[in-house]
């Protein structure tokens, strides 16, 4: 069997799949807290806690309503997304005069409910969540073995990720908040509703969340806990990417999930920490992430 | 960007630098802290001992947290790290190397320190909001170290910790001595910060909070005093987490997770951040809260969560807080704000 500095082929490029797939979520993940901290200037803790109840809601939809997996793709978002609005409305934007840490503890406060929310009703075990039928199965590529569901995580989270890109970078809608990004004053003098800006954001933000959910259902299992340990590695990426840059966020998701997937097959022991070491050593060598700017 | 959180850099609330009445304010508070020392040294009479060690242990992890947030204005979402981590450290040093329970105690807190000049070295490059990513993603770090290091038993952690005898003569395993004892730790690390707050460095420190800029433009190299009062902060975290593990005779993976770092934010923010007396205050309501909650099948994560929204949405000076500012308007005879 072929083998690089001893370890087999197959089990790296599984690994790399693997990496490939994790770090999909991350770079969906991380794009929505940075379109969120962007215009908000609030880091979003919930955002692991909404990805959970996407994962849920495509769960509870298959359970109690028959209803499938690609219905769920578009509904369990705009469940999530609209949810988030009014929270956003009624409770969040009371904060935004005030230092930044009251968001982050607001939301803090609002990942542990959902989450206690969730393990009170279907406890702390995953609930399996199958895979849509149009995607079973897998495809031989020739030097591995492709299952088709993950084969199109991938896709879609490329797909995702470049749709969110383009609508900010290149329509009027994203440079109004490209705008209001860095002069709200400004941009409300010139007639923008900056707080319903302000509510879409989020509400964008928070349907990114539930949409990787609804993505992981089948991958992960859906339990309680999935978005929490998620989003402490995501808060890392973020770190190394730097918050300033969408294509920051983007690449150094799937940079950092695929670097993931080779340290499980090199040193396993480190494969929980390593996302953590190269944080430190971007943190010492460039405080303000791989691509941010200096603040 | 300001750091520093808007109650804290309210002067009514921060118990520094106050106008007028203040000497009648630190007369009161003497006073105070005479009447609670008393209480203290009765209570376990009335009080189930163990439940009131575990407050203790609680509120000098809150106070020693405040120290960073309240005053320094960072906002440290990895203490756990330093609590749990001391707790692993004097367990260790107490049931393998037979240490004596105060020198492991010290032990655990001054391995905690070492992590937090880690942590803290690190996590003051950045500022703000990215400060309390970068301690949580470090402190993730460290409890994924505790998982896999072989001396921490992983999932069962280390069990049966002997309490020992403190300097070889007070048998700990008695309860009451052990409360004593833990009371000790507490007044140590308490007075300590009340020292550190009251020093010239403690005003450096606030006067970074207020306005970082204007001290570095004063000459003050800011960095150098956030380390210090990070480690600082850590070590005495640290005494709380070590106490603790003696206490429970048990170091696990709970003190060391994340929902640790989110439980000393929530003591510190419900008694009254940036005051001396509030952590503690949050820290024995949030004991209390969780006993009866646990014995009532509510959900504690949620009530936990709710306390949490509700705090920072409308109560954001605390209870202590809260009634600081109400004396003041008694004391003053006009509204301050």
């Amino acid at each position: 069997m072929t083998t690089l500095l001893g370890v087999p082929l197959p089990a790296l490029y599984g690994q790399l799949l693997i990496g490939l797939i994790n770090g999909s979520f991350y770079a969906l993940l991380s794009l929505g807290l940075a379109v969120i901290f962007g215009l908000l200037r609030v880091i979003n803790f919930a955002h692991g806690a909404q990805y959970m109840v996407g994962a849920f809601v495509a769960f509870l939809l298959l359970r109690f309503g028959a209803i499938g997996f690609w219905w769920a793709l578009i509904l369990a978002p705009l469940t999530v997304a609209l949810v988030s609005a009014i929270i956003e409305r009624t409770m969040l934007s009371r904060l935004y005069r005030l230092d930044h840490l009251y968001g982050l503890l607001f939301t803090f406060g609002l990942a542990l409910i959902l989450e206690g929310l969730f393990r009170h009703y279907w406890g702390a075990a995953g609930q399996p969540y199958p895979s849509p039928p149009e995607l079973a199965g897998g495809t031989n590529l020739g030097f591995m073995f492709l299952p088709n569901y993950r084969g199109f995580v991938v896709v879609a989270s490329l797909v995702v990720c470049i749709a969110v890109w383009a609508l900010i970078e290149k329509t009027s809608l994203g440079a109004t908040l490209r705008a209001a990004t860095e002069n709200p004053q400004l941009v409300q003098a010139f007639g923008v509703n900056v707080p319903l800006l302000l509510t879409l954001t989020y509400a964008l933000g928070a349907g990114l969340a539930a949409l990787a959910g609804v993505l992981a259902a089948p991958i992960y299992q859906v339990n309680p806990m999935m978005g929490t340990n998620l989003i402490i590695i995501v808060f890392a990426v973020v770190v190394i990417g730097g918050m300033g840059s969408i294509v920051g966020a983007i690449v150094s998701g799937y940079l950092l999930g695929i670097l993931e997937g080779l340290t499980r097959v090199f040193y396993p022991e480190a494969s929980n920490i390593v996302v953590f070491v190269i944080m430190a050593v971007v943190l010492l060598a460039r405080p303000a992430g791989l691509f941010g700017k200096e603040a | 960007m300001s750091s520093a959180p808007a109650s804290a850099s309210d002067p009514t609330a921060a118990g520094v630098g106050l106008p007028r009445g203040q000497h009648r304010l630190t007369g009161l508070g003497s006073a105070l802290a005479v009447i609670v020392l008393l209480g203290l040294l009765v209570a376990p009479l009335a009080v189930y001992p163990v439940f009131l060690m575990k407050i203790l242990c609680f509120a000098l992890f809150a106070t020693a947290f405040n120290l960073l947030l309240g005053y320094v204005g960072l906002l440290s979402f990895g203490h756990a790290a330093f609590f749990g981590g001391a707790a692993y450290f004097t367990a260790h040093a107490a049931k393998v190397w037979g240490f004596e329970p105060l020198l492991a105690v010290l032990f655990g807190a001054a391995g905690a320190a070492v992590i937090g000049l880690v942590i803290g070295f690190l996590a003051i490059r950045r500022q703000g909001i990215y400060f309390s990513m970068v301690t949580l993603a470090l402190s993730q770090m460290v409890f994924f170290v505790f998982l896999q290091a072989p001396f921490t038993h992983g999932e069962d952690g280390i069990q049966n910790v002997p309490r020992g005898r403190l300097i070889g003569l007070f048998d700990l395993s008695d309860t009451l001595t052990m409360y004593y004892f833990v009371l000790m730790v507490f007044v140590f690390g308490f007075f300590a910060v009340w020292r550190i707050v009251h020093s010239p460095f403690g005003h450096v420190l606030q006067a970074i909070r207020e306005n970082e800029n204007r001290a570095v433009s004063l000459g003050y190299r800011v960095e150098r005093y956030k380390l210090g009062a990070f480690v600082m902060s850590a070590f005495i975290a640290g005494l709380a987490g070590g106490t603790k593990a003696l206490v429970f005779q048990i170091a696990t993976l709970t003190d060391v997770a994340w929902q640790m770092s989110g439980e000393v934010i929530l003591m510190t923010l419900l008694g009254g951040l940036g005051t001396i007396l509030g952590p503690s205050v949050g820290a024995g309501l949030v004991v209390t809260l969780q006993n009866y909650l646990a014995a009532s099948g509510l959900p504690v994560t949620v009530v936990i969560g709710c306390i949490f929204v509700l705090c920072v949405l409308v109560f954001r000076r605390g209870l202590v807080g809260e009634a600081i500012r109400l004396l003041h308007r008694r004391g003053q005879g006009l509204p301050r704000r």
